[in-house]
């Protein structure tokens, strides 16, 4: 498509403490509809917004997480999780959700959507990019 | 290529500026803005992060928060909203650090 | 240059809708096109004719009608985010069965796809919030 443009919507706010998080997922899953190149980066304290085991029932919120999982069906299958924000946080891989995606150029294979990159490449994959989205 | 950060919030309230700073490369450029311009100031321990940095500082919003530009680290740039418009222009993409 | 603004932040709570505002006169001045102007999150708030400030100080409402509707700029307040926060046109209210309605002049509701359509088709998004 010739106008076809590299999007990465970034991540740095925590889940339900403000309503950041949710409502930029709201962005991305209407971006799937204008068949671009999506990405996502979860840094800073945005990495939580992807850990497991997110129950809401006690702070009367509805519980969006499950959403994350459905990126592979929207066709978003590059999330990119900054290493120094997980270690600074005391988080490994295993406290996230697994994400992953079908390719259906080889047998609906599924594979892993979160790319582990440090703080620099991080910068590198931001400078690929076309627009950058913030909340 | 090269990327506008926008910085607004002082670098004593959050760690933007520390994450801006930190992850500018090449030709980006910096641009403090509303309470972002504190982190400008040569007294204030956080100047640190932006030492070797292209900084620039929005004038108005210096003004408002009574800083003169004498207290400014060495190397701050001085713009106003015109001045915004043309880094905007002259950069590839703009990243604000929300 | 064209230009797609967002402002996340409401009127007078944070400075991002005045420094979007500022920023938006700037390029026009120096002859830039503004795409669409985008108020997401709690910059819905910006699009409210309800508004009572005090007079000696400026009006954040007023003064987007007047700047969109001088240069004709798209000032498109997100549908999500505004049924959430009581932002409410003639279509809205009677979709949603709200007895008023309380959109400031030259704003318009719209999805989010609007603000995508703005990244795809303007030269710069410029993000403005907290």
């Amino acid at each position: 498509m010739s106008d076809t443009k590299k999007f990465l919507f970034i991540n740095r706010k925590a889940p339900y403490g403000t309503i950041y998080a949710w409502e930029s997922l709201e962005v991305v899953l209407i971006s799937a509809a204008f068949e671009q190149d999506v990405s996502l980066a979860f840094m800073d304290d945005g990495v939580y917004q992807l850990t497991k085991g997110q129950d809401t029932s006690g702070i009367g919120m509805k519980n969006f997480s499950p959403t994350y999982a459905a990126l592979g069906d929207y066709e978003i299958t590059k999330i990119y999780v900054e290493k120094e924000s997980l270690e600074e946080r005391g988080l490994t891989l295993d406290d996230l959700q697994h994400l992953v995606w079908e390719d259906e150029d080889e047998d609906y294979a599924e594979k892993d959507s979160i790319r582990l990159v440090s703080r620099a490449e991080l910068g590198d994959v931001m400078a690929e990019q076309d627009v950058l989205f913030n909340f | 290529m090269s990327i506008l950060h926008l910085v607004n919030k002082s670098p004593y309230e959050n760690s933007n500026l520390n994450t801006a700073s930190s992850i500018m490369k090449g030709d980006d450029v910096l641009l403090l803005i509303e309470d972002g311009v504190y982190g400008a100031v040569k007294s204030g321990k956080a100047s640190a992060m932006i030492a070797g940095q292209k900084v620039s500082v929005l004038g108005p919003d210096l003004a408002a928060r009574g800083i003169s530009e004498d207290k400014l680290a060495d190397g701050v740039d001085v713009i106003d909203y015109a001045g915004f418009v043309d880094l905007v222009e002259s950069n590839d993409k703009v990243q604000s650090w929300l | 240059m064209k230009f797609t603004i967002q402002v996340n932040e409401g009127p007078y709570q944070h400075q991002s809708a005045d420094s979007a505002y500022h920023f938006a006169k700037a390029a026009l001045e120096k002859g830039h096109e503004i795409f669409r102007i985008f108020f997401y999150h709690d910059g819905v708030n910006n699009g409210t004719r309800l508004t009572t400030p005090p007079q000696d100080d400026r009006n954040i409402v007023t003064r987007w009608t007047e700047l969109g509707q001088a240069h004709d700029i798209d000032m498109v307040v997100c549908v999500a985010a505004a049924q959430r926060r009581g932002i409410v046109d003639d279509g809205e209210a009677e979709r949603n069965g709200k007895d008023a309605t309380n959109i400031a002049p030259g704003f318009r509701i719209s999805g989010l796809g609007q603000l995508v359509e703005g990244g795809i088709q303007s030269d710069r998004l410029i993000v403005f919030g907290d």
